[in-house]
């Protein structure tokens, strides 16, 4: 019923993946630097080429054949009916799904020519420069709304100095539209705030580790218009310096903010997930080349 | 009426009717809420049953030890004593090294194997063995945590040999399987959210478990040690076999025999001297020390966490 129509496959050509300066950089998470410029080649702008992705739950191929080309320093959304594999290769974007015993994925990510899937990478390294913000707000409770955005760094034993650490936590604050309303409360716990302050703390957090990518996965579904509507400035905003990847289920959502849209299906449950096509939002979302994409966008699917 | 209006409707008089017939009709059968007296009543007399005994040994306590619950009794060891008078602080010093020894020694191990358990154990097999052991430790008696103590060090520095290291040895095969179920426990309670979130930040597996787990759990972690040492204070059959019974101070947990409350109140209690009545006041008075620390280490389980995780947030 779906045709698969997979969209330019870019072979960006690699300079033997770890010989790359952000090869090595990525291989050794140890001497991994937090400079304020990532290292990378010339010209990196966080752009990523997915290419022959599958990905599998134990011997269940839950995401086929997706190549997709991500473009730097914009927003592409990622939408699709449910179960279709949207967080399964969000979250293999960033080896996440690693964490799930049994989860594996084929294929190569490249991230400005790196490829991330690499035996040889350090997913822990990988994740701190493709970071991730989750459906739900999860600010650890044990901390302050401060040691929260420094989170990822005292996790890893970095804390800053005491000048050096305000100065990252306004930055980074003010990063998520959130500097205003926490700037007289920083010591209080992350539980303190609502759910749409909780989730740009997230996002800030996220930020915090300076992160080439930002992966979103519904991260407005638990929140009301207003956050979301907050939220969704954010994204906008983060997309100067990063490159933002969000699942969402709201069309309107997905057609205000993202610059490029990528259309999974699966033909019926227990089927794995394809990408049926991608392209720039206003043509997915005005001109889409198959059918059951315009079916879906127009909400006639299933 | 609720009904109605959830309905959306305009309650009436008719409905208000309705309602008040359909409530009378679910109302219990005679029959249904005679058992429930009898029910209740029966849970209650139990509940009674179970307090008598605890009151009165708080009353016995109390009215044959609190009139040597005086100052001498905290500042004097029974050294040379052998009718009125005396003290129990050789007994109180030695409770508290004994005690802290053992916490020293199981906490550390009873976390460490909750953490192996909860965080990387999984299905594995090392894990089911884990918690079979810690099943298995749950149930020895503590007599037999004694001797094998008593074998331990007999063992390595001589027969014989009794010490309050040993006595803590001994003390912490019982606590440490309590440390580790309590652990295991409190730590399954931190949402893998939260450790989602810190491994997707860039940092591998144990510094998220120190840095996030860990402090998350902290409170909970805290309270279960407490109750650890709670289990393991009044703990006498295992001390009198490795730690033994001096009338003497000793502040040295490598060496010598060492006095504890529960150990002191035993012989106070079997081996009386003439005046027997001393000997006895002496041994209610010890159990009432011994009845106040736990109750204070009980309320500290309770009080300690919210202050923790205050002490925390205010940081
Ligand atoms: N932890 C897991 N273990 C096994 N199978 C999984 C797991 N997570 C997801 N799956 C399976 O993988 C497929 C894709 O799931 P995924 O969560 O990626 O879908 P999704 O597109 O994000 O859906 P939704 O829009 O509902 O979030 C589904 O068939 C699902 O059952
Ligand atoms: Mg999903």
């Amino acid at each position: 019923m779906t045709a698969t129509v997979p969209t330019s496959i870019t072979t960006t050509t690699t300079p033997a993946g770890a010989a790359s300066p952000a090869g090595a950089a990525l291989a050794a998470s140890e001497t991994l630097t937090l400079a304020a410029e990532p290292p990378g080649p010339p010209g990196a702008v966080g752009s990523m080429s997915i290419t022959d992705v599958s990905c599998y739950y134990g011997s269940h191929l839950a995401v086929a054949d997706v190549s997709l080309e991500i473009p730097g320093r914009a927003v592409t959304a990622f939408i699709g009916p449910s179960g279709c594999g949207k967080s399964t290769l969000l979250r293999a974007i960033n080896r996440m799904h690693e964490v799930i015993p049994g989860a594996r994925a084929e294929g190569s990510i490249e991230l400005d020519g790196v490829d991330l899937c690499a035996k040889e990478v350090d997913p822990v390294a990988v994740r701190s420069k493709v970071g991730m913000v989750f459906q739900k707000p999860n600010p650890f409770p044990a901390m302050s709304i401060k040691d929260n955005v420094l989170a990822g760094l005292i996790i890893r034993g970095q804390r800053p100095r005491a000048s050096a650490a305000d100065e990252l936590v306004e930055r980074c604050l003010e990063r998520a539209h959130l500097w205003d309303e926490v700037k007289d409360r920083l010591k209080k716990s992350g539980d303190s705030l609502s759910g749409g302050q909780q989730q740009r703390l997230c996002i800030a957090r996220a930020i915090a580790v300076q992160p080439d990518v930002v992966l979103m996965d519904e991260p407005c579904s638990a929140l009301d218009p207003i956050s979301t509507l907050a939220i969704e400035e954010l994204m906008r905003d983060l997309a100067r310096d990063y490159t933002v990847v969000v699942v969402t289920h709201n069309m309107a959502q997905a057609n205000r903010i993202s610059d490029v849209t990528a259309f999974f299906s699966l033909a019926s449950a227990g089927q794995p997930g394809r990408l049926v096509e991608s392209g720039p939002t206003g043509q997915i979302f005005s001109a889409p080349k198959v059918a059951a994409t315009r079916d879906y966008i127009e909400g006639r699917f299933g | 009426m609720s009904v109605a209006q959830t309905l959306g409707k305009q309650p009436t008089a008719a409905d208000a009717a309705d309602a008040a017939v359909t409530l009378s009709a679910s109302r219990p059968s005679l029959a249904r809420r005679t058992k429930n007296r009898i029910a209740s009543g029966a849970v209650v007399c139990a509940v009674a049953l179970a307090a008598i005994p605890l009151a009165l040994v708080i009353w016995a306590a109390l009215t044959r030890g609190i009139e040597r619950l005086d100052l001498a009794l905290f500042t004097n060891s029974m050294w040379g004593v052998v009718g009125q008078g005396g003290g129990l602080l050789h007994a109180l010093v030695g409770t508290l090294l004994v005690t802290g020894a053992t916490a020293l020694i199981a906490i550390p191990l009873g976390l460490a194997a909750a953490i192996y358990l909860t965080e990387y154990g999984g299905q594995r097999k090392l894990a089911g063995i884990t918690r079979r052991a810690v099943d298995i430790m749950v149930s020895i008696p503590s007599i037999v945590a004694g001797l094998a103590a008593y074998a331990l060090f007999s063992l390595l520095l001589g027969p014989g040999t009794r010490s309050g290291l040993a006595g803590a040895v001994a003390l912490a095969m019982i606590m440490i399987p309590v440390v580790v179920r309590s652990s295991e426990e409190v730590l399954r309670l931190v949402p893998g959210d939260l450790r989602e979130a810190g491994l997707a930040l860039g940092s591998p597996r144990w510094r998220v478990i120190r840095k996030i787990v860990l402090p998350t759990a902290l409170p909970g972690l805290t309270a279960g040690a407490v109750l650890g040492v709670a289990r393991i204070i009044g703990e006498t059959a295992p001390l009198l076999l490795v730690a033994g019974f001096t009338d003497a101070m000793n502040y040295n947990l490598a060496e010598g025999r060492m006095a504890t409350l529960p150990v002191f109140i035993y012989t106070q209690w079997s081996s009386k001297g003439l005046d027997t009545a001393a000997y006895d006041q002496r041994a209610w008075a010890g159990a009432l020390v011994l009845m106040a620390v736990v109750v204070v280490l009980q309320l500290a389980a309770r009080a300690l966490p919210p202050q923790i995780a205050k002490l925390r947030r205010n940081r």
